[in-house]
């Protein structure tokens, strides 16, 4: 009894995540090494590799994987740095805290679409976006954002998106600071700087742990900001592999093809599973 | 300038300085929020319009163009229903694994985690299919098994990093007075979770709501979500700002209001027990 009730109570929870992992995957790898192409039902049958070496010999593939890896780095390190300045800007009391608060919070309820759409084309258009009045007021040229940065333009956008939670996490993380330790250090002379250096940073340590964890989990399948914005062009430019697989499966309706990119997709999920599992590890096992 | 007046003045600066960043990070935000009050002319003016005579006219375009309230109700629906169903399976999981930590425990932890780093797109064709086969394609009931499973992880991950700060002792005080299972959980253990059961269920409200990957490719005109409706207004190249402004504001007015007055569970949920 004492053992069997905690696996009971377990085995809901396990059992369905375990048959949404292990039931797509063995069709997914079924299907890699079939030919399977919804528009053309009639050829079908074994075909080993071929649906790996096509996907991972396409041109596409190889910006489609650094793409994936510059767009995860660089939201995370943009979130991180401007989270942590953001947090340390409104750690003391000042008035209107808490309105200065919902503002920032407030881009991380909005649904990706909506963000997406409204960069697009209220910020982004080279005409009519306020970018581009911007750019014009000061007698720049407007940038055509979204075909001349394209990437960057999704950066940007996710980025918009996923820092009022990094900077939510750093605020939380700052208000169970020792304040009697800040003062003693002040009194000691020492200065902003290596409070930050001594003090504030080692202090954020886990919660750095906690937002890299998080978004990388939800930046490594970033997919609907770029389906409504860019559509992963011109060319290539902004797909990452979430978005190819997704090309690949729906346009081109080869889901051999994309079965073996999926499968890509996994391998790459559990090297950042390891790292993370490795740095998490440490630093949430307390 | 004496030390007073120089704390002061940095008071001063930071105040504006707060200000100055928390209106320029929301500014895209509340330039859709006025842009749904405009005309289609209005929102397209060069120079931008600040000042103007609002007008209500998008939202009944919307509604005629696009049944909103059916997206609403499905969105509604979906998510809610995901977060009942991910709560139920997640409680007695996460209560396992914080009050009988065995060997493995933190294993089956970090593979869960796992389940959820594998990108969706990667089981995108065999749900699909799946989906097909047994006739729930375009259907809610598809949405809601899917938002729920891949909602799963960080929930039974969150709900054990908050459980496993309670005492073990209270339950043990409890069952050696004598309390059944049922009323353990009844009289010791919900009180105690209460506040984490909320933060995780409002978390996992806000992530289906704002679902698209799942939404944009298991459903249509029928059991679409909030998220496909405003997809649909992503193709026409056309400037009909306003009215795309309109149905936005309408998406996302109800989940961004609930997450402001829920700000302070959800937070304290998603530091994930590790900041205090």
């Amino acid at each position: 009894m004492k053992r069997l009730l905690p696996r009971l109570l377990m085995a809901p929870a396990i059992g369905t995540l375990f048959l949404w992992m292990i039931v797509p995957l063995v069709m997914s790898i079924y299907f890699s090494v079939i030919r399977y192409n919804l528009m053309q039902p009639d050829q079908v049958g074994f075909i080993g590799l071929e649906n790996f070496e096509y996907f991972i010999t396409d041109p596409s593939f190889m910006t489609a994987t650094m793409n994936t890896l510059l767009l995860v780095g660089s939201v995370i390190v943009i979130t991180v740095v401007f989270g942590t300045l953001i947090a340390l800007l409104t750690d003391d009391p000042f008035p209107g805290r808490n309105i200065v608060r919902i503002l920032l919070i407030s881009p991380f309820f909005v649904m990706p679409t909506v963000n997406a759409l409204l960069w697009k084309h209220m910020m982004m258009n080279p005409i009519y976006g306020v970018l581009a009045q911007v750019w014009m007021f000061f007698g720049f040229t407007p940038v055509d954002w979204l075909t001349d940065w394209p990437l960057w333009s999704v950066i940007l956008i996710v980025s918009w998106q996923w820092l009022p939670f990094a900077t939510l996490i750093f605020v939380t993380s700052l208000q169970s600071m020792d304040r009697e330790q800040l003062e003693a250090s002040r009194m000691d002379g020492a200065n902003y700087l290596q409070q930050l250096r001594y003090l504030y940073i080692p202090h954020l340590g886990r919660s750095f742990a906690v937002v890299v964890m998080i978004e990388m989990i939800f930046l490594l399948s970033v997919f609907a900001e770029i389906y409504t914005t860019t559509g992963g062009g011109p060319g290539d430019a902004s797909t990452n592999i979430a978005f190819l697989i997704f090309k690949q499966a729906l346009l081109n309706f080869d889901a051999g093809v994309a079965s073996a990119g999926a499968l890509f997709a996994v391998v790459l999920a559990n090297i950042a599973g390891v790292f993370l599992i490795r740095m998490v590890g440490k630093n949430l096992d307390k | 300038m004496t030390q007073l007046q120089i704390n002061l003045a940095m008071k001063v600066l930071r105040t504006i300085l707060s200000w100055a960043v928390a209106l320029f990070l929301f500014f895209p935000l509340g330039w859709l929020v006025l842009t749904a009050f405009k005309t289609e002319l209005q929102a397209i003016a060069v120079p931008p319009l600040l000042i103007f005579t609002p007008t209500l006219e998008n939202f009944t375009i919307v509604q005629e163009r696009s049944d909103y309230m059916l997206y609403a109700q499905n969105a509604l629906i979906t998510s809610i229903a995901s977060t009942i169903l991910g709560l139920m399976l997640a409680f007695p999981a996460a209560y396992s694994m914080a009050f009988f930590k065995g060997k493995h425990t933190k294993d089956i932890l970090m593979w869960m985690l796992s389940t959820k780093m594998m990108p969706a797109v990667g089981a995108l064709v065999p749900i699909y299919v799946i989906a097909q086969t047994v006739g729930l394609l375009d259907t809610r009931t598809a949405l809601t098994i899917v938002f729920t499973l891949s909602n799963l992880p960080i929930m039974v991950w969150m709900l054990y990093s908050n459980f496993k700060d309670i005492p073990g002792e209270i339950l043990e005080a409890s069952r050696m007075d004598g309390a059944t299972l049922w009323q353990e959980f009844r009289m010791v253990l919900l009180p105690l979770t209460m506040g984490s059961l909320a933060s995780t269920g409002l978390l996992c409200l806000v992530f289906s709501w704002n679902e698209a990957f799942w939404a944009l490719n298991l459903s249509a005109a029928k059991s679409g979500t909030l998220a496909t409706l405003i997809a649909s207004y992503s193709s026409p190249e056309g400037l009909f700002w306003a009215k795309l402004s309109a149905a936005s504001f309408m998406a996302i007015a109800p989940i961004v209001v609930f997450g402001w007055f829920s700000q302070k569970q959800l937070v304290q949920g998603l530091t994930f027990g590790a900041v205090k």
